[in-house]
């Protein structure tokens, strides 16, 4: 056998998926340790890879090869890609993801080369997320902390259910955008759709555009200097040029009929 | 869950693989919708009328009798579509249980379907200068495959996965739906209508008539209820978001034209790519990167659009 013409290990096509009968579910997914590791860095081509495949493998460098900064090819728009990291690291999606992507996260640095579909960073915890592209909706939906900055437009119910967070919105977002809001901020640069701010309990929204209409309880809020120094940082931070103006909405507090404390903080008062 | 797609090329000159484009699209979404798949594809216009028809349901019993009620019904459709005052050009016979027909008719549509499905387990797919419809039961390669869809070249065509929710896995309550009597027209769903039975009655009662209990016929047949009363294709689409209550995003197309209506609650999805030559859309864009294989720049629309692209 020859053995000079041989690939390395590492760039060996992964097995084919096997899939169970109706070919849907994925029954035996392996690690495919198709990455070329340089130290704490790490470069993997995710084409012929299964979304279940892609994630086993970006755990595998995360957690147990030390690697603290990966670069993924060719992600192909597939769904629910590195979701569930919780761990300190820095993530780099050359391309489109899918959706649900990046739920759950709490510490990584996000970058992605792209768009994503609905539910990107759905309940992240902490990091950041930079998107190039546009984002579809539910797009940061339920987030408790971190930062999640989209170049493009974002869909329908951009941080519903928010509970922490900033979500920064270059472009226009659709309809009932921070839709039972709970705590954090939204930057929308663009124009926004129906409902803005419906129900929302708390936070703040800060749009520069056209508001289609306010949604139940959504009221304009009073500017204060607090609010042009958090415009002014992430802009700063993530390099966006000059904020424009914004208005800002909170919530009326109307339908209000309960306290603002985290069980924990309840504890402490009672 | 469902999944729905479409692709129009500008220079719809018909010489595209519009079939093994759609498969490829309807492939990669096989999990929102393993239970059936269909197709509406348009070749480039005849001037003679393509009427495919439905003589049993896929999943009808191979009993000893099958194929000779196949038999018997194929050759009183043969009749009906000549007594209605079609002549036939061309058959095809394109697999046990369906066949297709190229005949000159120049009369009325909804009296020829109609007599011909007055037959029996007979139902009429699609009726169009350049419409075919094909659906059956399976995911898209087995379809594609038993119908021969690689070899279809066209303008511009949509296709349907289906998770059934709501009535039968059969090929009467699969997607396309044609928008019975209007040639040419057809329509995918994904999405739940809930003022489904006021429309049904109230389209019932204008002579339509309806070939399954799926709430997604209804926007067919609505679309082809106001088109025949005048509209174009895109206004009878933008009324379609005052009139049709519930959760939708629907792709429908008619011989020369394709277009994308979203409700006012956006709850649906559709990504869309606009390139220079040709415009795809689907429910996720993993559907949309199986025909273009490389990097795209594409977007969700906004609650309450309506969009038309011509071929």
């Amino acid at each position: 056998m020859d053995t000079v013409n041989q690939p390395p290990a590492t760039a060996q096509p992964p097995e084919e998926p096997l899939f169970d009968a109706r070919g849907l579910v994925e029954l035996d997914a392996r690690v495919p340790r198709v990455s070329e590791i340089d130290g704490d860095r790490a470069t993997f081509d995710a084409r012929s890879l299964t979304t279940r495949r892609i994630n086993l493998e970006l755990r595998w460098l995360l957690y147990e090869q030390g690697v603290r900064d990966v670069t993924v090819l060719n992600p192909g728009a597939k769904h629910s890609l590195g979701t569930g990291i919780l761990t300190r690291c820095r993530l780099r999606f050359e391309g489109s993801l899918g959706y649900f992507a990046l739920g759950m996260i709490d510490g990584p640095e996000v970058h992605i080369a792209g768009r994503v579909g609905w539910s990107a960073c759905e309940n992240m915890m902490s990091g950041v997320c930079v998107i190039e592209g546009n984002a579809g909706s539910l797009t940061g939906a339920a987030i408790r902390g971190g930062d999640l900055v989209v170049k493009g437009r974002v869909g329908a119910r951009t941080g519903i259910d928010q509970k922490g967070g900033t979500i920064i919105s270059l472009g226009d977002a659709g309809s009932m955008t921070g839709f039972m809001m709970q705590r954090g901020r939204q930057i929308i640069c663009g124009d926004v759709g129906p409902g803005l701010g419906d129900s929302m309990y708390d936070g703040t929204l800060y749009v520069a555009g056209k508001v289609k209409s306010l949604g139940i309880d959504c009221v304009e809020g009073e500017w204060t200097d607090a609010d042009t120094e958090l415009i002014n940082r992430k802009f700063r931070i993530y390099d966006l040029g000059s904020p424009p103006q914004f208005t800002k909405f909170v919530c009326g507090k109307k339908l209000y009929n309960y306290d603002q404390l985290e069980p924990s903080e309840r504890k402490l008062v009672l | 869950m469902c999944g729905i797609a479409g692709i129009i090329y500008k220079n719809g000159n018909g010489a595209h693989r519009i079939g093994r484009d759609m498969t490829s699209m309807l492939q990669s979404m096989k999990h929102r919708g393993p239970d059936s798949t269909g197709y509406a594809l348009y070749h480039a216009p005849t001037s003679e009328l393509t009427v495919r028809i439905n003589l049993a349901e896929s999943t009808a019993p191979r009993d000893l009798d099958f194929a000779d009620d196949v038999r018997r019904r194929r050759r009183e459709v043969e009749g009906r579509l000549r007594g209605a005052g079609a002549t036939i050009k061309e058959m095809e016979d394109v697999n046990e249980y369906t066949f297709s027909a190229t005949v000159a008719y120049h009369g009325e549509l909804k009296r020829l379907a109609d007599y011909v499905e007055s037959v029996p387990h007979t139902e009429v797919l699609s009726l169009g200068h350049a419409l075919d419809i094909v659906k059956d039961l399976g995911d898209a390669k087995t379809v594609a495959g038993s119908y021969g869809l690689d070899a279809y070249f066209g303008s511009h065509g949509i296709g349907h996965v289906r998770m059934a929710t709501e009535s039968d896995v059969d090929i009467a309550n699969a997607h396309p739906y044609w928008a019975y009597p209007f040639s040419d027209v057809a329509v995918v769903h994904n999405g739940q209508l809930t003022n489904y039975h006021q429309w049904r009655r109230r389209l019932e009662a204008n002579g339509h008539r309806f070939a399954s209990m799926c709430d997604s016929e209804i926007i067919a047949v609505y679309l082809a209820d106001r088109m025949a009363n005048g509209d174009s294709l895109e206004d009878a689409m933008h009324h379609s978001l005052e009139d049709l209550d519930g959760v939708f995003t629907y792709i429908c197309v008619s011989e020369d034209a394709l277009g994308m209506a979203k409700d006012e609650l956006a709850a649906k999805p559709l990504v869309l790519y606009e390139g220079d030559d040709m415009v795809a859309l689907a429910s996720e864009e993993m559907a949309i990167r199986a025909v273009i294989d490389r990097e795209i720049e594409t977007y969700d629309p906004y609650e309450s659009t309506v969009m038309v692209w011509t071929r």
